[in-house]
Order: C-alpha cells, then structure tokens, then sequence
C-alpha cells in the first residue's frame, strides 16, 4: 500500500511493532530498489518471533544492517523523547524526500506509549527540495515514468546499485546526527546508547554526579549511518579507558561500537531484553563495578 | 450409599486443570471444551497436533493437552499443511480468531482449503480483533463500532464484512464447512456435533473441513456477558446465517459439473 501511495509523489508513512516490520521487510527491499520517499515507524518489542510485548532494542540489527533482500540501507532515526520524535518525524519526511529512500524511525513501548508536553514550531521552515519529476501522475504529455526494482541487464542493475550506493555514502557524510552528555576530561567512563536507554543513563549521569562520579554519554541519533568516526574520536581521548554500550538487547550497537573504536579501547556491555526497562540504579552498578574493577587494576600496577 | 454416586460430568482428559486467562463471558472457553471433548470421544489426544494462533487463544496450549505449534499471525493453515504432509497419521487442527484467519491469514486458509488439505479448522469469528483491544476486523458489522471504527463499520469505505464460510464453498474441491454458534446448550450441543464431524471427516482422510463458531468479545463489544449473548443473537446470527454450507458428499456429486 505504501509502495502504492508513495508513487503518488506525495508524502506517505506506515507504522507497526516489531512482528509487523517484519512482514513489510518485502516491500521495504523493494521501495528501496525503486527509490520510493517514505517513512516507516517502528515501535520495537521483544522477538524474536511472537518474543513479547514490551520495550525493547532487539531490532537494531534489522533496521540498520538491512532486513529485507539485496543491497540497501534505511536511513535510520531514534529519538528518546516525545519532543525529539516530534522534531525528527518532520526531519524524517524531509530526508526521505532528500534521497528517495525510505527512512525508519525506531522507538520502544516506552517511546510508543509515554506522554510528555510537547511543543510544535509554529512555522516549519524546510530546505528546498527537487520536484518530484519521477511521480506518477499520469504520462499526459511526457514519456511514462516506471517505478521499479527489476533490472535484469547485469549493468543496469550494477548501475542501480552503485546509484544507491552513492546516496548512502552521501547519507555518511551530510546526515550523522548525535548528542554527548557531560562530557569533561575528568571522565574515565564513555556510556554509549540510545532512546529510551540514552535517557536512562542520563539520569544515572546525573546521580552518579550526586556521588561525585562523572562521566559521559554518546547518543548516537541516527543509527544509520552510524556516528562511527565521532565514537572513535571521543573514545580515543586519553581520558577515557573503558566504554559500555547500554542496551535492550544482547548486544546489537554494540558491534558496531566495537567496529568503530578499532580495539583502541575495551568495549563492555550491559543489556537487558524481554521487555525490562533497566533501571538508572543497573546503569549505576555497572559504571561502579568498572570503576571498582580499573581501581583494583591500578593498584596491583 | 456408595454405588449410588455416579460421576455424570467432568472435566475432559484433553482438557488441563487449570485457571483460565480469558475474559469473564469470553466464549473462546466454551469452544475449547467442546473441542477437547470431541478429542476425548474420538481417542485421539495422545495423537493429535494443535497449531495456535496470534490472538487471545494464542494460549490455547495451555488449556488443550496435546502437542501444539504456535503460528505466525494467520499463517497457521501452512504449518498445519506442512506437518500433515509429513505426518498424514496424525490429527491436525488449527484453532484461529477472524483478525488471524480472515485478515493476515486470508491466502493461507484458502490456499490450504482449496488444496484440500486434510485438516481441520475451528474458526472462531467474534467481528472484532480482541486481544489488540478491539479493532475493526474483516468480519466487524455494518455500523459495528470499535476503536478503529469509533463512528461505526462504513462498508463504503472498509467493504462488506467477509462469510467465510460462503466465500469457501464457492471453491471446487470437497470439504466441509458449516457455522454455528454457542450462545444457548442447544447450538452448543451442535456446534459439538460439528466439530465432531469435522474430526471424523479427517479421520476418514475425506477432506478439509472448517467449523466458523460465532463467538462473542464482551470485553472489546464493551457489554456485559449477558448483553454479549444478545448481541451475538441480534446482530450476528442475521449478518452470518448457521449451517452446513458444504459437505464432501454434495461436493463429489457435483463434481462433473463444476
Ligand atoms: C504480524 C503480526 N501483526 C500483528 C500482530 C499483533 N496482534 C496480536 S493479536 C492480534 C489480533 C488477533 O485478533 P483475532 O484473530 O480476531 O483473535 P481474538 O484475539 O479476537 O481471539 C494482532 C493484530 C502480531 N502479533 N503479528
Ligand atoms: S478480549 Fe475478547 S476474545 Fe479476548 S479473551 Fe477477552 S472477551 Fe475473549
């Protein structure tokens, strides 16, 4: 359906929960093909399969690493409160239309289902984009415009692929979008999560602080693409020695958190699934027990 | 005093001991007894596989004690045609809610019917998606009114609500299809005896069979489970007529001409 009112040219978005972007997982390969604008909210619970139906991370993996078939990416957005999905689902739009390719904004139960004050601009300014001279509109006057994903000459297909290539790479440079939270050289410990996770540990930040304990927090915004080279720089400062990524699932960001810092330094992980929102207070223990673990470290060197 | 006491009702052995999960009125209980029954009457629990669907009686396995599948959303006619296949032996059932069936699940069960796959199909219809929280379903009324429809079901906009039933039987190949309801003892005694035949017909390795029970969803039609009854009665039964809308034996007859 999406595929459908997309081609209209105009501005069109489908949400679900997990289970359900699975099964667009088709269409979503073949909009991708076709370079069809449209946004898709994914509401995360448990899997796999029928998993269950609270909060949680677990596909990371499907949103930024494909899902469906062949050579593509979504651009990939996940706010951590009402005001920041507000204020991306407009951006979301935007960008889709920027590149012609469907863009995925993945929140949890929390973020799916809280209620916060919220502020809308007043005017919405928004870059000027190219018209949509690829729409069908009906070939009144022109040749016919074809929207499609088959491409059975090797070349053409190559060809295609290289033109979204080009585009993702593009989204690499123009689009990384990302937040630090009480950054300072005195920290020894980088948190690194996002959505729901990321505000959690903000409040964790902020208690430890209470405790005189500082450290930070990488919020990657977009997770594709992902703010690989700002996380090496942060994490390659001296000051910091260790990382943890923090996430409701076994470890998807994570993988990609390693991949960015190079091994330059130790990655950990803490994470919880089956729809357990952890806790400032597990956030908490665990910085204690790295702390605790490197002060230990220092005094047998 | 002793030989005096007979034991004239208890629970089925197909049946677990067990608290039920399902709303108070729900129908989907009375259902699973009857089917747990029919299972008892026929001997064949210890070689029968269930295949649960997405919806409130997901949780079916809990209840019916025999080996069980959990499907996808309506994709429980394929697993069910993919295990008789392999295991013609056995007996197959698959237990859906009309969101499951009539909806995601649509070219599932027509395919499987068609192919005539010998299984058989306990659907049960109560016009709403119910453990979603009430949604408008394939089979929702005209002017039926649920979350999605808060003004009512408007078939100008969202169709006719689907006879599964009726749409089957147009299908060439022999099978059984009959609805009814469970809203007094009679149509219970008959949905019994339905649901029976729908067994013994795979027993007998004739064809597919599918019995649409017409069920009610107190919670999500947001009446009391008497109120419910009378629903059921005065906007269900006119919308989706009972009976037998196809046996194998009209269906072979027929067979030269269709
Ligand atoms: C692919 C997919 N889409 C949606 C859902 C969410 N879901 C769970 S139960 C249900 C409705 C089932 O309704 P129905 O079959 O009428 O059964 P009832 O609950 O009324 O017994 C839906 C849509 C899911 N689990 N998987
Ligand atoms: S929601 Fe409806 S169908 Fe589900 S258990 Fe309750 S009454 Fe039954």
């Amino acid at each position: 359906m999406l595929f459908g009112a997309a081609s209209t040219g105009k501005r069109v978005f489908t949400t679900s929960s997990s289970p359900g972007i699975s099964l667009m997982q088709e269409a979503i390969s073949y909009m991708a093909g076709a370079q069809l604008p449209v946004v898709i909210v994914n509401i995360m619970r448990g899997g796999p399969g029928l998993g269950g139906i609270l909060p949680a991370q677990s596909d990371y993996f499907q949103s930024t690493k494909g899902g469906g078939h062949g050579d593509y990416r979504l651009l990939v957005l996940a706010p951590s409160s009402i005001q920041e999905a507000v204020d991306l689902m407009m951006l979301s739009f935007h960008l889709a239309d920027k590149y012609r390719n469907p863009v995925m904004m993945i929140g949890d139960g929390m973020i799916g289902q809280m209620m916060e004050p919220v502020e809308f601009p007043d005017k919405y300014e928004e870059p000027e984009l190219p018209p949509k001279t690829w729409a069908a509109t009906g070939a009144k006057g022109r040749p016919a415009h074809i929207i499609k994903s088959l491409f059975l000459d090797p070349i053409a297909l190559d060809k295609n692929s290289w033109i979204l290539h080009e585009k993702y790479e593009r989204m690499k440079k123009e689009e990384i979008r990302f937040e630090l939270y009480n950054h300072s050289p005195k920290n020894e410990i980088m948190l690194i999560a996002y959505g729901t996770m990321a505000r959690i540990c903000q409040t964790a930040i902020d208690a430890l602080k209470q405790e005189g304990i500082s450290i930070g927090l990488f919020r990657p915004i977009t997770l594709f693409p992902f703010p690989e080279k700002q996380i090496y720089k942060e994490a390659t400062k001296e000051n910091i020695r260790e990382l943890l990524v923090v996430e409701m699932s076994t470890a998807q960001m994570f993988e990609d958190v390693e991949r960015a810092v190079y091994g330059k330094k130790k990655v950990n992980f803490f994470g919880r699934t089956g729809g357990i929102v952890p806790p400032p207070e597990e956030v908490m223990e665990h910085v204690k027990m790295l702390l605790n673990k490197k002060s230990k470290d220092k005094k047998k060197a | 005093m002793e030989q005096d006491t007979k034991t004239i009702f208890s629970r089925p052995e197909a049946l677990r001991d067990t608290v039920t999960h399902y709303c108070p009125g729900c129908t989907h209980g009375i259902t699973h007894r009857i089917v747990a029954e029919v299972l008892d009457s026929l001997g064949v629990r210890e070689k029968t596989l269930g295949v649960a669907p997405v919806g409130c009686s997901v949780f079916i396995y809990n209840y019916i004690d025999t080996d069980f599948l959990e499907a996808p959303h309506g994709r429980a006619p394929a697993l069910a045609t993919g295990f008789k296949r392999l295991r013609p032996d056995m007996v197959v059932f698959t237990y859906q809610g009309d969101g499951d069936l009539a909806s995601i699940g649509m070219a599932e069960i027509i395919h499987a019917a068609n192919r005539g796959e010998k299984i058989t199909v306990i659907f049960i219809n109560n016009a709403i998606y119910g453990m979603t929280g009430g949604q408008m379903a394939p089979t929702t009324i005209s002017g039926q009114v649920t979350t999605t429809c808060p003004f009512g079901r408007d078939i100008a906009q969202t169709g006719y609500p689907i006879r599964m039933v009726e749409l089957l039987s147009a299908l060439g190949t022999p099978m059984y299809l009959e609805r009814v309801t469970v809203n007094s003892p009679q149509q219970i005694i008959k949905t019994k005896r339905a649901i029976k035949k729908a067994f013994q017909y795979q027993l007998e390795g004739r064809c597919f069979s599918l019995v649409e029970v017409l069920s009610t969803c107190p919670t999500n039609w947001g009446l009391i489970p008497l109120e419910a009854t009378k629903w059921l009665e005065d906007n269900m039964i006119p919308n989706y007529p009972l009976g037998c809308f196809k046996t194998p034996d009209d269906a072979e007859s027929n067979h030269g001409t269709v």
